[in-house]
């Protein structure tokens, strides 16, 4: 018996509990004001939105795998498709495109279509250098560390910083094989 | 006398009777061994400390998923034994049966091992460790107060879980 392929991402979108998105975008961007206030260096509040995506991601994949029944993530391609197709409309609701391969499919970008993250949002000029989605970021990172694959992801267009769509590039570093995690002599 | 295959199994244990529950034990590892959890619900003989058990578990789950990969007749490319493989690849095994006991296995890409032993007798548990995984998201990793890759300490957990095991085994 093969097992069952992955669900949809539509199918589990609409079977999950969610919240009112605008008190979702407007809890976001409550939190981005306090770190911009705490914080005060935009450069830090990227860092630290990035850290607090990180967090969340190395939790969000199980919640993930468990609905989604994906139950492997070897090949970096297929990985980088399910999240656009399943991973963001599972959990944000929108669709997203991967192109722009390279060479050695170690590298895409994933164009979001929508954002709901950055609804009724400008950014004022104190805050050019800051990347207002960069908690997306963070997830992804953190989510694919959880199945091995250490990568770099960085923003390569952002509406909110005057260009035409949001874009995420995501780069594979590398894999890390399962090793025993135990020493001889213990 | 003998060892090998025989349909009847001798000893046989003692068919479940007392509130239909017949699971022995529980553990859930995470990808670094250590043991997030360990619930024992029927386990009259303990021949190590727990610590040393947890770590034999973990270390026969392991070998015997990468001998699993490396006897796999139908996939070409395979590794030499003991060579790491990535998360998912290659097959696992998801059961094994004893005379005495039976121990249902399974592994989520992101490395949390989900061990469940039981009655020899008890079906395809698959299913069953699925909802277990599922469980888990919700009362573990949906908790702001568990940090990741510690022991769980939720009695809220423990007791949906006993109920649900008591259910199914």
């Amino acid at each position: 018996m093969a097992p069952p392929g992955p669900r949809s991402g539509d199918a589990i979108f609409a079977s999950v509990e969610r919240v009112n998105a605008e008190l979702f975008t407007l809890t976001y961007g409550a939190t981005v004001r306090q770190l911009l206030t705490d914080l005060e260096e935009v450069e830090e509040v990227n860092k630290q939105l990035d850290q607090m995506g990180y967090n969340i991601g190395i939790r969000l994949i199980d919640e993930f795998l468990a609905k989604s029944n994906v139950s492997r993530c070897i090949d970096f391609k297929e990985t980088a498709d399910v999240i656009a197709k399943v991973g963001f409309k599972m959990f944000l609701g929108i669709n997203a495109t991967v192109t722009n391969w390279d060479a050695d499919g170690t590298c895409c970008n994933i164009i979001l279509e929508d954002n709901p993250l950055a609804d009724f949002v400008e950014l004022p000029d104190t805050c050019q250098g800051l990347y207002y989605c960069n908690i997306l970021s963070g997830v992804i990172r953190g989510a694919l560390e959880m199945v091995s694959m250490k990568t770099e992801v960085t923003w390569l267009r952002d509406v909110l910083r005057g260009d035409d769509a949001y874009e995420l590039q995501v780069k594979l570093l590398k894999q890390v094989p399962e090793e025993y995690p135990y020493k001889d002599d213990e | 006398m003998q060892f090998f295959g025989g349909s009847e199994i001798s000893p046989s244990p003692p068919t479940p009777t007392v509130s239909g529950n017949n699971a022995h034990m529980m553990y859930v590892f995470n990808r670094n061994g250590v043991c997030l959890l360990y619930r024992e619900w029927n386990r009259p003989l303990h021949t190590l400390n727990a610590q040393q058990d947890h770590k034999l578990m973990f270390g026969l789950l392991f070998s015997l998923k990468s001998l699993t990969a490396k006897m796999d007749p139908t996939s070409a490319e395979r590794g030499n034994l003991g060579v790491p493989q990535l998360p998912g690849q290659g097959c696992s095994f998801h059961s094994f049966r004893t005379n005495t006991y039976k121990l249902s296995f399974m592994e989520s890409p992101s490395g949390i091992k989900i061990i469940l032993i039981t009655h020899p007798k008890t079906g395809d548990l698959r299913e069953s460790l699925k909802y277990i995984y599922n469980l888990y998201v919700e009362y573990v990793m949906k908790n702001p107060l568990y940090t990741p890759g510690t022991p769980i300490r939720s009695d809220l957990f423990n007791t949906t879980l006993d109920q649900y095991v008591r259910s199914i085994a």
